[in-house]
């Protein structure tokens, strides 16, 4: 008789962003990991903006010139969101597991989303009125 | 049954030995009130006998005939075709993922069944250790009540193995325990069985789960294992939290 094949049928990684038939839930997860990875890609750029500094004032002057550009503006309004929601969709996390809530976790997801929306609307808004 | 009639087809997943998998449509002609192994059944014994799929008991008991229909684990005994398609639509069938394949529709759900054994609850119960009438189920303090009336089903974990399949950290964590051994241990309690927190309390255990609740969302028999992993995770924490008050 044939051995049975021993490679799980997945997708690995590709499987975490697949939205087909996830749930509220599962939506949560697939956006949670999106801006982590999403704010480990910045936290790299970030140093390399930092990096900057050492270099003298006029190559970090040529920076901040670089850096009010509207598609720059535009990807720190991404960090910002970003941000919110990995930071309060981890205290959704950590407050369900302390068995705190896990029968409303939809509500307090939703709530996330909701905190997200106004911070970030506030945020974009002070960004607009600085500049 | 109702007389209506609808024309559905079944894009079946299909893979043999080391073949490469692909996908075969069969059109059929079904009652909608049918269930979706009722049409499964129907390629096997109509149109094609070599089809492998698994299923026993037709009535949700034996968990052996899980699936993914359109993308989402279901449990085909008792979905009907009319609350997952329409007449003229698809029906794409597919095994659960996270498990090896073994041919067509059936996997090897060996995972499932070792972490079973790890967390010490066995497939068949000795009916002198069976909990009937409620003897031997202690919910926890705070279990949620069905209507008042009864305890959620907390012995029913038919092992079907929806609950891994639906789980996206499962598919990149050979090791993790998953969600229906973990349901399992928590059933147990780590105050009667004390030995549970080493298997459960690491890397591989509670905190591998990344709450994304699929589990639960999946789960046929309202197990609800992701409550049942954050319950877990504080019967775990609330431990470790004693230990450090010099308590047992």
């Amino acid at each position: 008789m044939e051995s049975p094949a021993k490679k799980p049928n997945t997708r690995g990684i590709l499987d975490w962003f697949d939205p087909r038939g996830r749930q509220v839930g599962g939506w949560g997860f697939i956006l949670n990991r999106l801006t982590a990875i999403g704010l480990t890609v910045y936290l790299y750029l970030h140093l390399v903006m930092l990096g900057k500094l050492a270099q003298g004032p006029e190559a970090y002057d040529s920076f901040i010139a670089f850096a009010k550009q509207p598609l720059i503006m535009f990807g720190e309004m991404l960090v910002i969101i970003g941000g919110l929601y990995h930071g309060l969709n981890g205290v959704r996390i950590a407050l369900n597991s302390f068995g705190v809530a896990v029968p409303a976790q939809k509500q307090l997801l939703y709530g996330v989303l909701g905190l997200t929306l106004v911070g970030s609307l506030i945020f974009g808004l002070r960004m607009l009125a600085a500049h | 049954m109702s007389e209506e009639k609808w024309t559905v087809n079944f894009v079946v997943y299909r893979k043999k030995g080391d073949g490469e998998p692909h996908y075969q449509t069969f059109t059929l002609e079904v009652s909608p009130d049918e269930y979706v192994i009722d049409g499964v059944e129907r390629i096997w014994a109509f149109h094609d006998r070599s089809l492998v799929f698994a299923h026993a008991c037709h009535h949700s008991t034996c968990g052996a005939c899980g699936m993914r229909v359109n993308g989402v684990e279901k449990l085909t005994c008792i979905t009907r075709i009319r609350d997952v398609t329409k007449n003229g639509g698809t029906l794409r069938i597919e095994p659960l993922r996270n498990f090896p394949v073994i041919s067509d529709l059936v996997v090897d759900m060996s995972r499932l069944y070792v972490g079973m054994d790890k967390v010490h609850a066995p497939a068949v119960h000795p009916l002198s250790l069976a909990p009937l009438e409620g003897e031997g189920i202690k919910p926890p303090r705070d279990v949620p009540m069905d209507g008042g009336k009864e305890y959620l089903r907390l012995a029913d974990c038919i092992e079907c193995g929806l609950c891994i399949s639906a789980c996206p950290v499962a598919g990149t964590a050979e090791e993790y325990l998953g969600p229906a051994v973990l349901a399992a241990a928590q059933l147990q309690g780590l105050k009667r069985a004390p030995d549970l927190a080493e298997v459960v309390d690491c890397v591989d255990g509670v905190w591998r789960c990344h709450s994304a609740y699929e589990c639960t969302a999946v789960c046929p028999s309202n197990v609800d294992p992701g409550w049942r992993i954050m319950d877990l995770r504080r019967q775990v924490l609330a431990q470790r939290i004693k230990r450090w008050f010099g308590g047992a």
